[in-house]
């Protein structure tokens, strides 16, 4: 069996219910774990994880005590919700006495729910039963051991909690966003905590066998990580998590089942996790490559203005005065990139023209030199009159603000002065006077 | 008393001495309020740990803290990082980071082949204390005999190093961590440098996770990290006998637990030995649940708030 076999379900038909079990899974991690993060409560989720190992491990031992079969998926995730629940009971019964923080209440829970079954394990080692290698795939997930039925249960598991949290969408939002508001507008918001709770539970459970329980939280966090990175808006954020849990979870299981060595939990985690790196890298807005663009645009502005600005104020002196470069660029504190990029941008953009060995601003240049320069010294003044500071302080104070804060808050400064300190500002459409400050910029 | 010496003590003296160095360091991680950042180090090291044996082929403890405090640092970067840009909250940030550690560190076990030696998933789940023997010691004589603890197991040497270093730094830290524990913002305010000391809890932690990963595995460190400090908390209000007691705590766990799992199965007619390692998480469960119920600060207190508010 090849990758691209267990990836277009050409597998057989077990391997295929698998995949398509796993993957209901994924989308149902997914679209859950935006509420379980934006609750905040992913933490709990992890613990409640670790803490469904007595539970499998528990219900194995009744299961061979009394006769049953002791592979039977259902009791076993019978078993490992009930723990996992006592196990957020016991959280906040810890955390409840204002003596343990409910982060240390967590860790407690987890390390010693997990040291519990870890015990019962070895319990289950010494019992006349088959089937105890099975269990391991309860820790660290194996996809390639589950039979079509397994799929099945893990599939109608997730495809329930997915259609609950259809039907709680809108309320479920409003108390991640606002729980007072959700409460002062009627909502019922401890029941509605009680259900995400009992959500963030049942998609934990349908995991166990796929993904293990270390790393299930990982399927709930990490989708809804890279949903968060390309949107703002929940009604987006909720389908590209389920997605992205659903491709990793699909992926992953694909290539544990054909490298059986690979735990699958781990490898859908890091299917997961590329996709996460992938959207830090290149989401349209909050990725590091656009946030990267985003302060190179603006360190380039900064210079191209401080430029122009210079060039105007010399044609102020001297109409028509022309230019080198060098000089433009030393005084505007061109760093060696843009001594590279700016003349060609300048030039592109109609700003500026040759003559002969030097430069002069075209009249476009001179008009958006001018709206630069006013803009500046607006700033000068405001900061001068509203906050009262020396020229040269103010000229500095006018570089930090003038490129970032947007028109609109310019223009409210231009409405302050207007009615405090009128004589600053001459009539409509004239430049105010060139401010008393040192004109070199920085 | 020879089998005790060639089976059981560098086994115990490993368990109580893991314990020992988390729970001491845990309490700096309660007290400054970061028990997850335990939880989350304890994962991320995974990488480092696996990465270190690779490299170096043995178990020698220095390529494995180096290699543990690389993972950490980076785990705790990334953390900050990815808090910056994408404005995160913590708990999700850590959650992406040390899951994707973990899963890392899995996976580089399965492929490195590192697991057809000595480190395997196992290991990582459920420590390997078992496997600390002394086969060398012929009686008590033993213990004074060079030869024979030449072949002492290191794993248990390096937990004494280690626990005597930490002893050091606490000492030598004393004042300065209780402010920072109690008052840090009276500590930022005297020009005492939190990041330093928060850059210092770091690699204590992670240093604790490598010398208590071959005793008790990756996840169940995060008991001994907390539950001592924890089981302190509920019993006292002073500084000193926190640390005091949660060392006790400790040890009654170490110990306790092994000795619990070596004990029960010949008792209770079981086949086969119990973990020990998943026994002293076990065992420090039974502790912190008695000091909850009985102690000062634990459920009678709650009681009584709510008496008093009725």
């Amino acid at each position: 069996m090849t990758v691209a076999d267990a990836l277009l379900f050409s597998a057989g038909y077990n391997a295929a219910v698998v995949a398509l079990g796993c993957a209901a899974f994924g989308l149902a991690a997914g679209a859950l774990g935006c509420f379980v993060l934006l609750r905040g409560r992913a933490l709990i989720a992890d613990a409640a994880a670790h803490a469904t190992l007595p539970g499998v491990a528990g219900a194995f031992i009744l299961a061979a005590l009394i006769g049953w079969d002791v592979r039977a998926l259902p009791l076993l995730l019978a078993g490992a919700g009930a723990t996992a629940a006592l196990g957020v009971v016991l959280v906040n019964a810890l955390a409840g006495g204002g003596r343990i923080r409910d982060d240390a209440a967590m860790a407690l829970v987890l390390s010693i729910g997990f040291g519990i079954g870890v015990v019962l394990m070895s319990v289950v080692q010494s019992l006349p039963v088959g089937g105890q290698a099975g269990l391991k795939g309860f820790i660290l997930g194996q996809a390639a051991g589950m039979s079509a039925a397994d799929a099945q249960l893990v599939g109608a598991l997730a495809v329930l909690a997915l259609l609950l949290v259809g039907v709680l969408f809108r309320p479920l939002a409003a108390l991640c966003f606002d729980r007072g508001f959700a409460a002062a507008v009627g909502l019922p918001v401890r029941a509605l905590d009680l259900a995400l709770l009992g959500l963030m539970l049942a998609v934990t459970v349908a995991g166990l066998r796929a993904v293990g329980l270390i790393l299930v939280v990982a399927l709930m966090v990490i989708p809804a990580a890279t949903a968060r990175l390309l949107t703002e808006r929940l009604e987006a954020m909720v389908p590209i998590a389920g997605g992205v849990g659903a491709v990793s979870a699909w992926v992953g299981a694909a290539l544990s089942a054909t490298l059986p060595d690979l735990p699958t939990g781990a490898t859908i985690t890091l299917v997961a996790c590329a996709l996460f790196l992938a959207a830090l890298l290149f989401a349209p807005r909050r990725g590091a490559l656009a946030f990267a663009a985003r302060q190179a645009m603006l360190s380039l502005t900064v210079a191209r203005d401080h430029a122009l600005r210079a060039a105007f104020e010399a044609a102020e002196r001297a109409p028509g005065a022309t230019h080198r470069w060098v000089e433009l660029g030393r005084g505007a504190g061109w760093s060696r990139w843009q001594r590279a990029v700016l003349p060609r941008w300048l030039a592109a953009a109609g700003w500026v023209r040759a003559e002969g060995e030097r430069i002069a601003l075209t009249d476009a240049g001179l008009a958006l030199a001018r709206d630069l320069t006013r803009r500046h010294r607006l700033w000068e003044h405001y900061m001068q009159a509203a906050g009262g500071l020396g020229p040269w302080a103010a000229h500095r104070a006018a570089d930090e603000v003038e490129h970032t804060l947007p028109p609109e808050v310019a223009r409210e400064a231009e409405a302050w002065l207007r009615r405090n300190d009128p004589a600053r500002l001459p009539a409509e459409g004239a430049l105010p006077a060139p401010g008393e400050a040192p004109t070199a910029p920085r | 008393m020879t089998q005790f010496l060639q089976l059981d003590l560098a086994a115990m003296l490993a368990a109580t001495f893991a314990c020992l160095v988390c729970g001491l360091i845990g309490n700096l991680l309660l007290l400054t309020r970061q028990s997850l950042l335990g939880d989350a180090i304890s994962h991320a090291v995974l990488p480092g740990i696996v990465l270190g044996f690779w490299v170096s082929g043995s178990r020698a403890a220095p390529p494995l803290v180096a290699g543990a405090m690389l993972a950490a640092v980076a785990a705790a970067l990334l953390i900050a990082l990815l808090r910056r840009l994408t404005r995160l909250e913590a708990g999700a940030a850590m959650g992406v980071v040390f899951s994707g550690f973990f899963a890392l560190g899995i996976v580089l076990i399965e492929v490195s082949g590192a697991h057809a030696v000595d480190l395997d998933v196992d290991c990582v789940l459920y420590g390997q204390l078992e496997a600390l023997i002394w086969p060398a010691a012929s009686g008590p004589g033993s213990l004074l005999d060079p030869a024979a603890l030449a072949e002492f197991p290191a794993e248990t040497t390096t937990l004494a190093v280690v626990l005597l270093l930490t002893l050091a730094l606490l000492a030598a830290f004393w004042k300065e961590l209780r402010l920072a524990c109690f008052d840090p913002d009276f500590a930022q305010a005297i020009g005492f440098a939190p990041r330093r000391m928060s850059l210092l809890v770091l690699v204590l932690v992670s240093v604790a996770c490598v010398a208590a990963f071959w005793a008790v595995g990756s996840i169940l460190v995060i008991a001994a990290l907390v539950a001592p400090a924890a089981i302190a908390r509920l019993l006292t209000d002073d500084y000193a006998t926190q640390f005091g007691l949660s060392a006790v705590a400790a040890v009654a766990m170490g110990a306790g637990g092994y000795w619990v799992a070596a004990l029960a199965p010949a008792a209770f007619g079981l086949g086969h030995g119990l973990n020990a390692a998943g026994m002293i998480a076990v065992v420090a469960g039974v502790l912190l649940a008695v000091a909850w119920a009985a102690g000062p600060f634990g459920r009678r207190r709650r009681l009584a708030l709510a008496g008093g508010s009725d």
